[in-house]
């Protein structure tokens, strides 16, 4: 079993061997990130390109440590500082970064599919780190690892996902891929950010998150992304996290073991409360830890020669 | 590695389950003597096959010492030299190496020494973790055809082998009869 693909633009393809080979992987990474010397040198001479179109601390600064774990030279490219300010389109960009024999481009951006056209138009490996209200495939991937790392089987695992999953990439990966593994999985949100249709994916729609959370063992949740409001989405932060806000009170209406996901950056008081946050059940910065095993892994993964 | 007892090509005999036996037994015995007992002393396998035959010495060890001795189990893939070469990424079992190598003698255990590359990407891997202040190499088999300036301390038994022939180190721990053979293309 090995990874036969150029890409890894999003998980709603992959099948259950590829996810679990990915998560198995990460595990040796997981080791070499305990080590006093965090660094192996597997992708010595390779070149790892972030090209981030949205800014992002987190994810590039988790691809960054991955890459470089793994030996690779890492450039960071932002617009900002780039040639698209000048009107450079995505894909002359990208081949430009690639004319510099870049084996690997992490790109996001804020339009959904921007991953899959630029994976058609270079001949590097492309790593979806988030296009638009698409996927983000490599957050998925680190939330399934932190579950199983707490040693619960996705089988039957009931999961409330909880907030905007209209507009979450987040999301969207997690379902693809709790579904697959044959997970119970719950939307939770106002009507307002449930997207039309979502069943379809193999999801229960819930608008009470009391209701949802019953019984469930893993809840993750989403940000609410404050810069929405006013677009008729919901009508106050107040309201919303009166709401869908989570509560130590409703905490305790899933299961006693419950684990409680964010993929950050948190909003304290509106979709979590802080002592949710901080508390036992939080497996909110294991998810950051993870993330960085799980990077190396699919970098790893995806670094077989040309 | 690993085949089954149906889809095996001619294969000739070069140790039995018994000739094992005794070289594990007189590899313990060399490593004690060598190392003036089992302080300072850990045992690191190589994965996979390294792995079984460090604990069958570890397990020997004890019985002669009636002491233990720590036991890692080490993963060479991610320091390989070839992995840049491959088509597909081979898979990464973990490396396990529960306690601090600094300033211990680490005695590597490999099933077959060949080129030397795999040992060249053990040590690379063991200093990674540590600066332990011997690495010593433990083999069941050595047969020759040395590709960089590597040297067993310990070996179980000389094979000279043509480089086209395929040696397999089977063992019980793998589900077969413990013997060592010789596989002709």
């Amino acid at each position: 079993m090995s990874l036969k693909r150029k890409d890894l633009l999003s998980l709603a393809p992959l099948s259950v061997d590829e996810i679990r080979l990915i998560l198995e992987t990460a595990d040796s990474f997981k080791e070499v990130t305990g080590r006093e010397i965090k660094k192996v040198p597997a992708l010595r001479g390779r070149t790892v390109v972030n090209l981030f179109f949205e800014p992002s601390t987190r994810t590039r600064t988790s691809f960054e440590l991955a890459a470089k774990r793994l030996s690779a030279d890492v450039i960071n490219f932002s617009p900002s500082s780039s040639s698209v300010v000048k009107g450079e389109t995505l894909l002359d960009t990208a081949r430009n970064i690639e004319a510099m024999q870049a084996d690997i481009i992490v790109l996001r951006h804020p339009s959904a599919g921007a991953a899959e056209a630029l994976a058609r138009g270079v001949k590097s490996s492309v790593i979806n780190a988030g296009d638009g209200w698409h996927e983000h495939p490599t957050q998925g991937l680190l939330d399934l690892y932190t579950i199983r790392e707490r040693g619960l089987s996705f089988e039957g695992l009931k999961v409330a996902i909880v907030g905007d999953v209209a507009h979450s990439r987040v999301a969207r990966s997690n379902i693809h891929a709790l579904v697959k593994l044959g997970a119970e999985v719950r939307v939770v949100g106002p009507p307002t950010m449930i997207p039309a249709g979502v069943e379809k994916l193999g999801v229960r729609v819930y608008y009470h998150l009391d209701e949802a959370l019953r019984d469930v063992q893993v809840i993750m949740m989403l940000r609410l992304q404050l810069e929405r409001q006013g677009k008729a989405l919901f009508p106050t932060i107040r309201e919303y996290a009166r709401l869908y806000g989570l509560t130590s009170e409703r905490v305790k209406l899933a299961d006693p073991k419950v684990i409680v996901m964010h993929p950050g950056p948190i909003n304290r008081g509106v979709e979590i409360a802080p002592e949710v946050a901080d508390s036992l059940s939080s497996v909110i910065l294991d998810q950051v830890a993870n993330g960085v095993a799980v990077r190396m892994g699919i970098l790893y993964l995806m670094s077989g020669a040309n | 590695m690993v085949m089954t007892q149906n889809d095996r090509p001619q294969e000739r005999l070069i140790m039995d389950a018994g000739d094992i036996a005794r070289a594990v037994t007189r590899i313990a015995h060399e490593i004690l003597e060598r190392n003036k007992g089992i302080q300072n002393l850990a045992l690191v396998g190589i994965r996979t096959g390294g792995v079984h035959l460090a604990h069958r010495l570890v397990k020997r060890i004890q019985e002669i010492e009636a002491a233990s001795v720590p036991i890692g189990e080490l993963d060479i893939t991610l320091y390989r030299d070839d992995l840049s070469l491959r088509k597909e990424q081979p898979i990464l079992r973990m490396t396990s190496v529960p306690f601090d190598i600094s300033d211990k003698v680490i005695v590597l255990v490999d099933d077959v020494l060949f080129t030397g590359r795999t040992i060249r990407a053990a040590m690379d891997g063991l200093i990674d973790l540590g600066r332990p202040a011997e690495i010593q190499l433990a083999v069941l088999v050595d047969r020759g055809h040395r590709q960089l300036p590597i040297k067993a301390t310990y070996i179980g038994k000389n094979i000279p082998t043509s480089r086209e022939e395929d040696i397999q180190v089977l063992l019980e721990e793998q589900g077969e009869d413990d013997r060592v053979v010789i596989l002709k293309a």
